[in-house]
């Protein structure tokens, strides 16, 4: 396993996330583990894709604080912040037409300056971007003529061109298909390894217990439940959580969780 | 390595741009040598290389030779505001003349002239707040809900405003008959009768704009991927709306003061440089610069050999050549998304 990244640690102390006037998280405290996948799960509306919105300064908190390496990303330059932290909004539309590799170039506009315009540099990271996304085939091939799978592979590539330690996704698998599911599962697996902090809103509970490292459990914007998922997912968090009864057994191959006989509780609310 | 060479940066080759360059220097010598006064082709050439009638001189040289040069800057700055403007709005139908930005500097001109004033250098900076107000007015019509989202609405209430302000400049000029015999010549639109002089106020505003334009070129570019994406990328969405607004308003103001309202042509030029150069607002701003003055330019010379010697208002033939352009992209099945 090569680390290229250094560690990056993104924590959340007393972070309270408003819309208006109706507050969605109120006062959170959160570490997420450096190097690693970490998933956050819960049922609908719980607040999930808000905390993550304002882990990137996507929304400001009304209270509280979200710190990047000890740094307060409020007070960062954006710029300074992009590049290092990514992020990949739920279902990114690109303009017709757009190719893959000019889409991955958008990634180095955090890099670039009155100064520092387009260089040799920048076109290597962009080769390598499309490589580890497994993209070099389809580099001038215009999105909208790609698969699911490949099109959010480009897309994620995009935030591997910005060259951070800390990747933010936001359900970055929902709308795609099993096997497009698990090709994007792979890479963020693949970025793992190589050193990144991975942060993932997934509402999948099964995918997240088998590809996260870290399970961070929502429900009514607070954390109800977090750790590694073999821990800390258990029938009755699946209850409390969606309301499905299930068992869970461990795969015999890999010891992640297997769900099964999933069913509806008797007493929903 | 071909992959390597085919992610090189964009702006590195222009395919067409050439031809496009070339096409423009042609128009620009007709401009020199065909209509507006009684002096032919032939003629207008010995005054080019150096000879000519005392008559044939003063035509090539006080006439042709500012209308050329106003021409190309006018279709500049409407051909790169049409662009700009479309790209804020992400929508392919937003053209400062269809969403009353040009009707709003006619406007505020019309009441700067009834108020009294009535130098020319004041024109410019009245003009471009007319045109701010408008841009501010379409920008306040695209956060309503479902209009920013339906590009033909958006048209719609663009219309609206266009013509109520029409209305009003036509009622100022009724009620002042003063300011109606100076501005006359001036809001149908056209080149004619211009002089050099009218040009310079603008230079100014212009470079301005040119160097807004080149800054906040790459930050607008990733607008297209969504507001969210810009944000991720380090970019402020809202500035960057405000400057290109900023930009649009000098440049529209401008080319309004100079020519008088002009619709059309920021939209038929964006649609055209898309066409040449795919969805990055970056190449398309490149290709609208010889686009924009190609179309004026052309209009302009229709507009003076038609119906010779008398002649056709400018606007009249960019709406000619417009509308149909707008009528194909609205019955298009799908607007391309920008």
């Amino acid at each position: 396993m090569t680390t290229d990244f250094p560690a990056a640690t993104l924590e959340a102390h007393q972070l309270w996330l408003a819309y208006q006037r109706t507050s969605v998280i109120e006062g959170l405290d959160l570490v997420l583990p450096a190097g690693r996948v970490t998933a956050i799960v819960g049922p609908n509306g719980c607040g999930k894709s808000t905390l993550l919105a304002g882990l990137a300064r996507l929304h400001s908190p009304s209270g509280g604080c979200v710190l990047l390496d000890g740094d307060d990303i409020q007070r960062l330059p954006s710029r300074t912040l992009a590049r290092r932290l990514a992020l990949l909004p739920q279902q990114a539309q690109a303009p017709e037409g757009l190719t893959v590799a000019e889409l991955i170039r958008f990634g180095r506009q955090p890099h670039q300056g009155w100064l520092r315009q387009w260089s040799a540099d920048d076109q290597q990271v962009v080769h390598d971007a499309l490589r580890a996304a497994g993209l070099q085939a389809l580099a001038d091939r215009p999105l909208d003529t790609l698969s699911g799978g490949q099109r959010q592979r480009a897309w994620i590539a995009m935030t591997i061109a910005q060259q951070t330690s800390l990747l933010l996704l936001d359900e970055p698998t929902s709308a795609l298909d099993l096997g497009h599911q698990i090709e994007v599962f792979e890479l963020i697996r693949h970025l793992a390894d190589t050193g990144r902090s991975i942060v993932t809103v997934l509402h999948d509970l099964p995918s997240a217990c088998r590809y996260a490292d870290h399970l961070i459990a929502m429900l009514d914007g607070r954390i109800v439940a977090s750790g590694e998922p073999s821990t800390v997912v258990t029938p009755a968090l699946v209850r409390q959580l969606y309301g499905v009864e299930c068992r869970l057994l461990p795969d015999p191959d890999t010891g992640s969780l297997l769900f099964a006989d999933m069913r509806l509780a008797a007493d929903t609310e | 390595m071909p992959m390597l060479a085919a992610t090189t940066p964009s702006l590195r080759h222009f395919p067409g741009m050439g031809g496009l360059l070339s096409l423009l220097v042609l128009t620009c010598l007709a401009s020199l040598l065909v209509g507006a006064g009684p002096v032919s082709p032939r003629d207008a050439i010995t005054v080019l290389v150096g000879g000519g009638s005392e008559e044939a001189r003063f035509t090539v040289t006080a006439l042709r030779l500012p209308r050329t040069l106003i021409g190309l800057v006018v279709g500049v700055s409407l051909g790169v505001s049409g662009a700009l403007l479309q790209a804020i709005t992400r929508n392919p139908l937003a053209e400062p003349g269809l969403l009353g930005v040009t009707a709003g500097s006619a406007f505020a001109v019309a009441v700067m002239l009834v108020l009294g004033a009535s130098a020319a250098t004041l024109r410019v900076p009245v003009a471009q707040l007319g045109a701010l107000g408008g841009c501010l007015c379409v920008m306040n019509v695209v956060r309503l809900r479902g209009v920013g989202s339906d590009p033909v609405r958006l048209v719609l209430a663009g219309a609206a405003l266009s013509s109520l302000l029409a209305a009003l400049t036509s009622l100022i000029l009724l009620m002042d008959q003063r300011a109606a015999d100076e501005i006359r010549f001036w809001v149908v639109g056209s080149l004619s009768g211009r002089r050099l002089a009218d040009l310079i106020p603008v230079i100014p505003s212009l470079l301005v704009a040119g160097l807004l334009t080149v800054t906040m070129a790459r930050p607008l570019a990733s607008l297209a991927l969504g507001e969210r994406v810009a944000k991720g990328l380090g970019h402020h969405p809202g500035l960057v709306r405000l400057s290109i607004i900023l930009i649009v308003a000098l440049l529209v103001g401008g080319a309004t003061a100079i020519a008088g309202p002009v619709a059309f042509v920021g939209l038929v030029v964006p649609f055209a440089a898309r066409a040449i150069a795919g969805p990055d607002i970056r190449r398309t701003l490149w290709f609208c610069l010889p686009l924009g003055p190609l179309m004026v330019l052309v209009a302009d010379i229709v507009a003076r050999i038609v119906v010779a010697p008398s002649e056709l208002p400018l606007g009249v033939l960019t709406a000619l050549c417009g509308a149909p352009v707008l009528v194909a992209v609205v019955r298009a099945r799908r607007l391309p998304m920008l």
